[in-house]
C-alpha cells in the first residue's frame, strides 16, 4: 500500500513536472536546431562549430527576455542524415531557425527541407544555391569571390604577371579556379596553368615540375584543410621562389602542422577574427571579436584557432539581432514567427560579427562586405595580419 | 618536356614504384600462400605511419588498443577451439603465442610514448606495432574460414579494410599527418639534378627487402615451406608442411612489410587514416601484373606503375588515377590470351 502511494506521488510528480514543461515550452522559449559533423570526416569542421555555438549561446542567451533553447544534432557528414536533421528539428523540436553545417551538400539538404517546411536557415558555411528559388536561407560565409579578389588584388600589389593554379580535382578546386579567373584579367594578371589533385594523393610532383618549368610570378593554390598543404611541399622541394598564395579552405591548424615550413610566408585571405589581436583598434570587428576569443575560452576552456567556430558565433547573432525584431510583430513557435523572423533576417542592417559587417538583402545568399577579409601571412606557423 | 623533368619524375616513380614493389610482394605472399587477397594491407601501413606520427607528437598510439583488443578476440577464438577439441593441454602454450606475444610491442609501445625517446625506438616500435595486426585478424577472420572459396575470402577481406579504415578514422581522426624525414640528406648528381635522401632510401629498402626475400625463399626451410604451400597445399600437407603455420608466418611477414612502408613513406606523403587503400590497390595492379603468383614480375609491374602514375600526374593531374588503373586492362587482355585454357581447377582442399 505503501508502495502504491509512492508511485502514485511520484508519478503525479513527474506528470506535473512535465505539465510544467510543456507549460514553459508553449510560453515559447526561441528555439534554435544546429545540425552539425560530430563525427565522421568532417568532424575536424563540425565539432568547433558546435562550440562556437556553445560559446554564442553563454554569450547572450535571451531575447527581449525571453530564453533561448539550442537543440544540436550530429549529421554524421552525410548529407542524407543532415536532411533528416533537419526534418527532425522542424517536427519534433519546432525550432524557430535552422543553423549548418560543416559540408556544403550537407548545407544544400537542409535549406531544402528548410524551404519546404518554411523556416529560415542561416547557413554556417558558403552555401550554392540560387536564392531566387530558396528565399528561406542566406549564409554568414563570405563569398569565396571576396576572398579570391584580395588575394588577386595582393598580388597586384606584389607586383605579380603570372600565375600558376594548382588545385583539388573537385568543386572546391573548380570554384576557386573560376573565382581567380574572374578576377585576375582585371589586374592584368595571366593565370597560366590549371593543374589539378585529388584530396588522397600521396604526390604532386608531376604537377608542380609542370608550373616550375611555366616560370610563373607565383602560385595559387586551390585546395582546403591537410591535403591543401601538399602543393606547398611539392613547391619547395622543387625550390620555387615565387610567392605561395592560399584560400581560406587553408586555415587550419592541421594544415599548419602539416605543411611546416613549407608554408613559411604563405599569403592567404580569412576573416578578421583569426587575427583579432592584431587587428587596428578602430577595426569595426575587434571588439567583438575579442568578446568571442575570451567567451569560448571560458566555455570551452580552450582558446580558439579555427574561423569555424566564429561563423558560429556570427550566425547566433544575426539572430539574435533578427528575432528581437520579429518578436514585435510574433510569438516565437508560430508559423508566422517564422516568416516575421526572415523578413527580419533578410533587412539585418549592419549587425557587427566576428567575421565581418552583416547587411542582408533578399534575393542575396551572401551578407558582408570588404570588412569581413584580411589577408595573413603564415610566419614560424602563425598567423600574422599582413595589411 | 626535357630531360631533366623527365629524369625528376622517373625518379619520383621509383620512388613510388618502390613503396607499391613492397606492397606487391605482401599481397602476392598473402594470395599465394591462403589464396586471400589481402586487402587491408594498406590500412596496416597507414596504422604503422599514424602510430610514429602519435609517437612524435607525444601521445600513446591508440593502436595499442587496437592490438591490445584483437588479440583478446584471437585468444579467447583459439582458447575456444581448443576446448571444442578437448586438448586442454594446448591451452598454456595459446595463451603465450596469442596472449603474450603480441602484448610485447603494446608494453613496448606504452613505454616509447614517453619523452625523450630517441626517433630510431619510435620507428622501430612503430613497425613492431603493427606486425601482429595481420596474424590476429587472419587468426579471427580468416582461419576459421580458410577453405571458403576465394571470391568469399574477397569479400570478407574488403569488409575488413572498411572495418579497418573505420577504426583508424575514429583512432586517429581525419586529419592526416606527416612525419619528420628519415634523412634530410640531398644527393646532387651532375647537372644540378638532385635526389632526396628520403627516395634513395625507399628505393634502397625495397632492394634489399626484395634481396632479403629471394634469400628466405632460396635458402631458408620457412621460406621452401611457404613456397610448397603455395604451390600445393595438399602436397604440401603430406610432407608435414602445416598450412595454418605457414599462412600465419605469411601474414606476420606481409604485417612486418606492411610497417616498413608505413614508416618508409609518412616523412614525403601526407597519410590519412584511408590512405593505405589506394597505395594496396595500386600495389594490387602490380601484382595482377605479376598474376597473383609471381615476385619478379610483380616488382617489374609495381615500378611500371609508380613510373606511369608519375608522367600521368604530369600530363593530365586529374586523370592520374584513371591512366594507372586503365594499365590493368591491356594485362589482363594479354594475360587471358597467353593463358592455356583448362577447366576451373577445383580447389583440391575442399575435396
Amino acid at each position: 500500500m505503501k508502495n502504491l502511494m509512492q508511485t502514485l506521488t511520484r508519478g503525479a510528480l513527474a506528470a506535473a513536472l512535465t505539465a510544467c514543461g510543456v507549460a514553459s515550452a508553449l510560453a515559447a522559449d526561441l528555439k534554435v536546431g544546429l545540425s552539425v559533423s560530430l563525427s565522421g570526416p568532417n568532424s575536424s569542421l563540425g565539432v568547433p562549430y558546435a562550440k562556437g555555438m556553445q560559446a554564442a549561446l553563454a554569450y547572450k542567451g535571451e531575447v527581449n527576455g525571453r530564453k533561448i533553447q539550442l537543440v544540436v544534432l550530429d549529421d554524421g557528414s552525410d548529407p542524407t542524415t543532415a536532411g533528416r536533421n533537419a526534418r527532425k528539428l522542424i517536427e519534433d523540436e519546432k525550432v524557430d531557425v535552422l543553423m549548418g553545417t560543416s559540408g556544403v551538400p550537407s548545407a544544400i539538404a537542409m535549406a531544402q527541407v528548410g524551404k519546404e517546411a518554411r523556416t529560415p536557415m542561416i547557413g554556417l558555411t558558403p552555401i550554392l544555391l540560387d536564392p531566387n528559388e530558396n528565399p528561406w536561407v542566406m549564409t554568414v560565409a563570405q563569398p569565396t569571390q571576396l576572398m579570391i579578389d584580395a588575394v588577386v588584388e595582393r598580388m597586384k600589389r606584389n607586383n605579380v604577371k603570372t600565375v600558376g593554379y594548382i588545385g583539388f580535382s573537385d568543386a572546391w578546386g573548380d570554384l576557386v579556379y573560376e573565382a581567380l579567373n574572374k578576377a585576375a584579367p582585371a589586374a592584368g594578371i595571366k593565370v597560366v596553368s590549371n593543374e589539378r589533385y585529388a584530396r588522397g594523393d600521396s604526390s604532386v610532383t608531376g604537377q608542380v615540375l609542370k608550373i616550375v618549368a611555366l616560370r610563373p610570378d607565383a602560385v595559387m593554390t586551390g585546395g582546403a584543410g591537410t591535403p591543401g598543404a601538399l602543393p606547398f611541399l611539392a613547391l619547395q622541394e622543387r625550390g620555387f621562389k615565387g610567392g605561395v598564395y592560399g584560400q581560406h579552405g587553408l586555415i587550419n591548424p592541421d594544415f599548419v602542422r602539416v605543411v611546416g615550413a613549407a608554408g613559411q610566408n604563405a599569403l592567404m585571405p580569412t576573416g578578421p577574427v583569426i587575427v583579432a589581436e592584431q587587428l587596428p583598434a578602430d577595426y569595426p570587428t575587434k571588439k567583438i571579436a575579442t568578446d568571442f576569443r575570451a567567451v569560448f575560452q571560458k566555455v570551452n576552456n580552450a582558446p580558439t584557432s579555427d574561423a569555424f567556430s566564429a561563423y558560429s558565433f556570427d550566425g547566433w547573432l544575426v539572430f539574435v539581432d533578427a528575432a528581437s525584431r520579429a518578436m514585435k510583430k510574433a510569438e516565437p513557435g508560430t508559423p508566422e514567427f517564422r516568416v516575421a523572423l526572415r523578413d527580419a533576417i533578410f533587412s539585418t542592417k549592419e549587425v557587427v560579427g566576428t567575421h565581418g559587417v552583416y547587411t542582408f538583402k533578399p534575393g542575396s545568399l551572401y551578407g558582408v562586405d570588404e570588412r569581413a577579409r584580411v589577408i595573413v601571412k603564415l610566419d614560424n606557423g602563425q598567423w600574422k595580419l599582413a595589411p | 618536356m626535357n630531360w631533366d623533368v623527365a629524369l625528376i619524375l622517373v625518379t619520383d616513380g621509383l620512388a613510388n614504384g618502390a613503396v607499391y614493389l613492397l606492397a606487391g610482394l605482401g599481397l602476392v605472399l598473402i594470395f599465394s600462400v591462403t589464396r586471400v587477397v589481402f586487402v587491408p594491407f594498406g590500412d596496416i601501413a597507414a596504422f604503422a605511419a599514424l602510430s610514429l606520427a602519435a609517437f612524435e607528437t607525444g601521445r600513446v598510439p591508440p593502436t595499442i588498443g587496437m592490438v591490445a583488443v584483437l588479440a583478446a578476440l584471437a585468444l579467447a577464438t583459439e582458447v575456444g577451439s581448443l576446448l571444442r577439441r578437448g586438448e586442454t593441454a594446448r591451452i598454456p602454450k595459446a595463451v603465450l603465442m596469442w596472449g603474450v606475444l603480441p602484448a610485447i610491442p603494446c608494453v613496448l609501445a606504452w613505454l616509447a610514448a614517453r619523452p625523450g625517446v630517441p626517433v630510431a625506438v619510435h620507428i622501430a616500435v612503430a613497425v613492431l606495432l603493427v606486425v601482429p595486426l595481420a596474424p590476429l585478424l587472419a587468426r579471427v577472420v580468416f582461419q576459421p574460414i580458410a577453405d571458403a572459396s576465394v571470391l568469399v575470402l574477397l569479400i570478407v577481406s574488403l569488409a575488413l579494410h572498411f572495418l579497418l579504415s573505420g577504426l583508424g578514422l575514429l583512432f586517429f581522426g581525419p586529419e592526416g599527418s606527416r612525419t619528420t624525414p628519415l634523412t634530410s640528406a640531398v644527393f646532387t648528381l651532375g647537372d644540378g639534378f638532385t635526389v632526396s635522401g628520403q627516395v634513395v632510401l625507399m628505393v634502397g629498402a625495397a632492394v634489399v627487402l626484395s634481396g632479403l626475400f629471394f634469400l628466405v625463399f632460396e635458402r631458408t626451410v620457412a621460406g621452401k615451406a611457404l613456397r610448397a604451400t603455395a604451390v600445393n597445399r595438399v602436397g604440401a600437407r603430406l610432407v608435414g608442411i602445416r598450412p595454418v603455420r605457414t599462412a600465419l608466418l605469411a601474414y606476420g611477414c606481409a604485417s612486418l612489410l606492411a610497417g616498413l612502408i608505413g614508416v618508409l613513406i609518412a616523412p614525403v606523403t601526407t597519410m590519412y587514416y584511408d590512405s593505405g587503400f589506394i597505395i594496396g590497390l595500386k600495389a594490387f595492379v602490380a601484382a595482377i601484373i605479376g598474376g597473383l603468383v609471381s615476385y619478379p614480375m610483380t616488382a617489374i609491374g609495381a615500378l611500371a606503375v609508380g613510373v606511369v602514375e608519375s608522367f600521368a600526374s604530369f600530363w593530365s593531374g586529374a586523370l592520374k588515377d584513371v591512366i594507372v588503373f586503365s594499365l590493368l586492362i591491356p594485362v589482363l587482355m594479354l594475360r587471358s590470351f597467353m593463358a592455356a585454357h583448362s577447366e576451373e581447377e577445383e580447389d583440391e582442399v575442399d575435396q
